[in-house]
């Protein structure tokens, strides 16, 4: 077996992995980090299909590796977004008197003036 | 800037309609707010005019409209490209855009009545988000397609939870999540079409592909990550818990426009990317699940107890009749070209429908101090022009005469009706009724004489009348003359020419 259809395959794995995780997690945390498997295993499907540009005569195509580190980036973003709003529900969460999680109401008050940091009135 | 230059340069102006509206964001953290907001409305409207300009220069070339970065043509470079529905859609999000701003914008004169100030994070969001929309309607490069998606993510989440209560920022983490699920499909189907044909190019890919099992497979992935960001049944259980609990301004944008661009590039990769007998072979399922996404989504919607809820499940129910057309509209006969046109239309009403109603829903439970449907009685005397646009919204939704609504289910029911699809016709017919349902219940209680007089407070008559105006342009739709528009045919591909009679 080649490396690039090992590559291939492992990347393939990981997605099947990750998309199990998003599907079936109940934790949030556990399908952010299911998301980050399922990208890891489409970065590596990405980076193997560059054995393509081997046809052409050259040692592979640089595009994908262009790409993979544009997706990496963008993934890393939405983990950190992810993160950040996980942490902020788990704070709300904390607080004295927070109520049991429930599907979202509508406003009261309309329109606040502020982001308010967990400001459940 | 004449608009002689305008209309001569729709090329150039591609890449201004996408960079414009991140003008506003420097200003946002320069300039003090109420400087700020006015700004980003001016701005909004500049990007307006771009817009228009655009479609202008499309429909007078009769040709689409491109613009390669550097000058790099593809498969090498990357392209910005507008036919004629990208045009069609760039001027819907921008009024659709620029009314959201005037609605959220303090009401000019007084600071008080009507609503407190809008946080900066959201003209930020709003302007990120017009300019990652504008990218996903004129992007031509797969990649760039799905980091435009990303963009678009990451800029709408946020604004589910500018209050950052509790239940916004469970439901802003569901819908990042399911978001996030949808882009990374979506991107392993991109990375199976460039094992296949080597080039992200939409219309190189077009050119080469067959219904090979790696083509189907990869159509497959972009679809089902398209359906879970547009929340097409069974996948649109984070769409009412986001879309409700924004405020207003917010659920008004997310659910008018921001759920289009999945549907934009459903109608892309299934009608321009696909050889046409594969469309034909998987549009029935798409319609199958659009069809129960009307079903069950507008029983739901009769089910809710609060207002908001009850407009975001209708817009999970409305998605459905857009994967209608896909069925009709890929079928090669005249009629597709009829439901093509039927389905851009209702697009298109639907979001100014939706938006006018979301602004209403938020002016009547800003007057009320709640949206409790049941505590709605007598409203109407409080907020009678919001509940007027909320009425004339829901006209267009139940598809009655003379609304938007109205026109483009007549069109997709005559084709329907043409090419022999009557499960179609019979779902469009029931998913009206249901929609008066939900629609009439709410207006009649609302027109009762209260039990107790109302306590109410006063709204700012502004914002009641961005509602209406956007209610009354939804209305407007049903004059467009009822026959296949000859604009949303601009630069589609050549399997097209000729279905126009």
């Amino acid at each position: 077996m080649s490396a690039p259809v090992l590559f291939g395959l492992l990347g393939a794995a990981l997605s099947a992995v990750g998309v199990y995780g998003l599907m079936v997690g109940r934790d949030a945390l556990a399908r952010i980090l299911a998301f980050n498997l399922l990208g890891g295993g489409v970065f590596l499907v990405f980076g193997a299909v560059a054995r393509r540009g081997a046809g052409a005569g050259f040692a592979a195509d640089p595009v994908p590796q262009a790409l993979v580190i544009t997706g990496i980036v963008v993934a890393f973003s939405a983990t950190a977004l992810a993160v950040a709003l996980l942490k902020r529900l788990a704070a709300l969460r904390a607080r004295p008197g927070a109520a049991p999680a429930k599907v979202a109401g509508a406003q009261a008050e309309g329109t606040k003036g502020r982001v308010q940091p967990g400001g459940d009135a | 800037m004449s608009g002689a230059v305008l209309f001569a340069s729709a090329d150039a102006l591609l890449v201004v309609a996408v960079i414009l509206p991140l003008f506003a964001v420097p200003v946002l953290f320069l300039a003090p707010s109420r400087i700020a907001e006015r700004a980003t409305v001016v701005v909004l409207g500049l990007s307006l005019l771009v817009a228009l300009a655009i479609a202008g220069g499309v429909g007078r070339s009769g040709a689409a409209a491109a613009s390669f970065i550097g000058g790099w043509r593809p498969p090498l470079g990357v392209g910005l490209r507008a036919d004629g529905f990208s045009a069609f859609m760039l001027v819907m999000t921008a009024a659709v855009l620029l009314a959201t701003g005037l609605f959220a914008m303090t009401t000019p004169g007084r600071s008080r009545a009507g609503g407190e100030r809008m946080p900066p994070a959201f003209w930020m969001l709003l302007a990120s988000v017009f300019s990652a929309l504008n990218l996903v309607f004129l992007a031509e490069d797969l990649f760039t397609l799905y980091v435009a998606l990303e963009l678009l993510t990451f800029a709408a989440v946020p604004l589910v939870c500018l209050e950052g209560k509790l239940a916004q920022v469970e439901a802003a983490l569901r819908y990042l999540l399911f978001a996030l699920f949808g882009s990374l499909l979506y991107l392993l189907g991109v990375v199976v079409i460039y094992g296949l044909y080597g080039t992200l190019d939409i219309i190189l890919v077009a050119r080469e592909a067959t219904a090979s099992p790696g083509f189907v497979l990869a159509l497959a992935l972009m679809t089902a990550g398209m359906m879970a960001k547009a929340a097409l049944f069974p996948l649109h259980l984070w769409l009412p818990p986001a879309h409700s609990g924004a405020p207003p301004a917010a659920s008004a944008l997310l659910s008018a426009v921001v759920i289009k661009a999945p549907i934009f590039l459903l109608v892309r990769f299934w009608l321009d990317l696909a050889p046409s007998t594969l469309a034909v072979a998987v549009a029935p399922m798409l319609a199958g699940l659009g069809a129960a996404a009307i079903v069950v989504c507008s029983l739901v919607a009769l089910a809710q107890p609060r207002l908001k809820l009850l407009i975001a499940y209708s817009t999970a129910a409305q998605i459905g009749y857009l994967f209608l057309m896909f069925p009709l509209a890929a079928a090669s006969s005249p009629w597709s070209a009829l439901a093509w046109t039927g389905g851009a239309l209702h697009l298109a009403s639907h979001a100014f429908s939706k938006a006018a109603m979301f602004m209403a829903a938020g002016l009547i439970a800003e007057a009320l101090g709640h949206d409790r449907i049941a505590g709605l009685s007598g409203v109407g005397r409080v907020v009678p022009v919001s509940l007027f646009a909320f009425g004339l919204g829901g006209l267009s939704l139940m598809g009655l005469p003379p609304a938007g609504g109205f026109v483009a289910k007549v069109m997709l029911l005559s084709a329907a009706v043409h090419l022999g699809a009557w499960w179609i016709a019979a779902v469009i017919l029931l998913g009206g009724l249901l929609a008066g349902g939900y629609v009439l219940k709410v207006v009649v209680l609302a027109l009762q004489r209260p039990a107790e007089p109302l306590v109410a407070q006063p709204v700012a008559h502004w914002r009641e009348w961005v509602a209406l105006a956007l209610a009354l342009v939804a209305v407007g739709f049903g004059f467009v003359p009822l026959e296949p528009s000859h604009f949303l045919f601009i630069g589609r591909p050549a399997s097209w020419a000729g279905m126009v009679p």
